[in-house]
């Protein structure tokens, strides 16, 4: 008898695991990504002759008869048609698949993850704006009741003019919805202590400030080392205790626009020094033309004074 | 405020400081009044057209080089204004230090209302 091994094993599961778009408008590309829920596959919708993206049920939760997984992913659906904005990802259709496996189908997004544009980009303001972007797509996911709790840099896309699309909404959540205590999920680098300990009652938007706050400090790395006021606003986002860090995404927001545009944030008090220091950075054409009027004068005073 | 009447205000305001200048030349003091009347209204003339411009176009180095030149005319225009009491013209000193008032106009119109939207 013949042994097969381990890499057609692999293969054959692979093969398994294709979805069968018989019946549906779709044809099947390339696998995209995996993940612990789902897979996504870039497929081409025959009717409108396009890419698109179809994110199906794993074999193995399905055969797990995990209805859970199944509403999960139907939930997820739900909650991405729900939040139009540019930033999230749309949902373009559901279904089911002659397996039974529920998938939905959404825009196709091409672009760098954001870890990988992170290691390309080192401009400050770019970084910033882009983060701004995220924060600006999460408080709207707020203002609609939903908490993502798994943002982290591998689910953010960004675009080639400097889009921003956050993925990836399988484990979010609409507040208030009662969930099994203990119950962990996300991912620990960016989870908040409260969403590491299980504690499902404590989670709220804060939950996800916190992360907004551990994706910052991500794309900072060193530059904060030098930057007292950015450094304080992660801090505040990365508060230990809920209550204080920023208590919307929005407010997060507007402290990093703020200092985009050389005014105080709300998470660092500076001392007189430190603000007119400020005010000097952010107007230094101005300060550098009041300057040079005033040298003129005094020029003109001592040299061409009759 | 709009943008032509931030320009008018500021303009006027740095026309009479600029005004002020001559205080520190003796032989301009007894002429005082109508030096800083006249730079008032030359800050606020060049101030209204930076504003206007500024409301067309939306780029802060277009905006300094227009107000530069708006201040360097006015300025000569000022300066080559022939005045008996006065043994020769001050071109330098009134236009360089017209057209930097100019620039500053030209910069604070500019940025003026894009920090207000925000």
């Amino acid at each position: 008898m013949r042994q097969i091994n381990d890499q057609v094993v692999a293969r054959l599961r692979d093969a398994c695991e294709l979805p069968d778009l018989t019946g549906t408008k779709y044809q099947l590309v390339t696998r995209i990504a995996a993940g612990g829920m789902g897979t996504v596959y870039e497929v081409e919708d025959v009717e409108l002759n396009r890419r698109v993206a179809l994110k199906v049920l794993n074999i193995i939760d399905s055969e797990n008869a995990s209805s859970d997984a199944v509403g999960r992913i139907a939930e997820e659906a739900r909650i991405l048609a729900r939040l139009e904005h540019p930033s999230i990802v749309p949902v373009h259709d559901v279904g089911m698949l002659r397996d039974g496996r529920p998938f939905y189908v959404m825009k196709l997004v091409r672009g760098l993850r954001l870890d990988e544009f992170r290691s390309k980009t080192n401009s400050l303001p770019i970084l910033l704006r882009t983060f701004q972007k995220i924060c600006d797509a999460v408080a709207f996911a707020h203002s609609h009741a939903v908490i993502h709790r798994d943002l982290k840099p591998e689910n953010i896309m960004v675009g080639e003019f400097g889009e921003v699309l956050i993925m990836d909404w399988g484990i979010a959540t609409t507040a208030g919805r009662a969930e099994k205590r203990g119950t962990i999920i996300g991912t620990p680098a960016y989870m908040s202590p409260e969403q590491a300990r299980g504690d499902v009652e404590q989670l709220n938007q804060r939950s996800d400030v916190y992360s907004l706050g551990a994706i910052l400090c991500f794309l900072l790395k060193e530059a904060t080392a030098q930057r007292r006021s950015l450094r304080a606003i992660h801090q505040k986002a990365m508060a230990h205790d809920p209550i204080r860090r920023y208590p919307q995404a929005s407010d997060l927001a507007a402290d990093i626009a703020n200092y985009l545009d050389g005014l105080p944030v709300s998470a660092y008090r500076e001392n007189v020094f430190e603000g007119l220091w400020r005010w000097t950075t952010a107007n230094r054409m101005a300060v550098i033309l009041i300057l040079t009027y005033l040298l003129i004068r005094t020029f003109f005073l001592f040299f061409f004074r009759h | 405020m709009n943008k032509p009447v931030f320009g008018l205000i500021l303009g006027g305001i740095l026309g009479i400081f600029d005004g002020l200048t001559a205080l520190f030349y003796p032989e301009t003091v007894p002429l005082i009044v109508g030096i800083v009347i006249g730079s008032t209204v030359k800050g606020m003339i060049a101030g209204i057209a930076i504003g206007f411009f500024a409301r067309k176009v939306h780029s802060i180095p277009l905006g300094v080089i227009f107000g530069l030149g708006v201040g360097l005319l006015l300025a000569y225009i000022v300066a080559a204004i022939p005045d008996p009491s006065l043994s020769r013209h001050y071109y330098l000193e009134i236009m360089v230090p017209g057209g930097i008032v100019g620039m500053i106009v030209g910069l604070a119109t500019q940025k003026f209302q894009t920090q207000i939207k925000k």
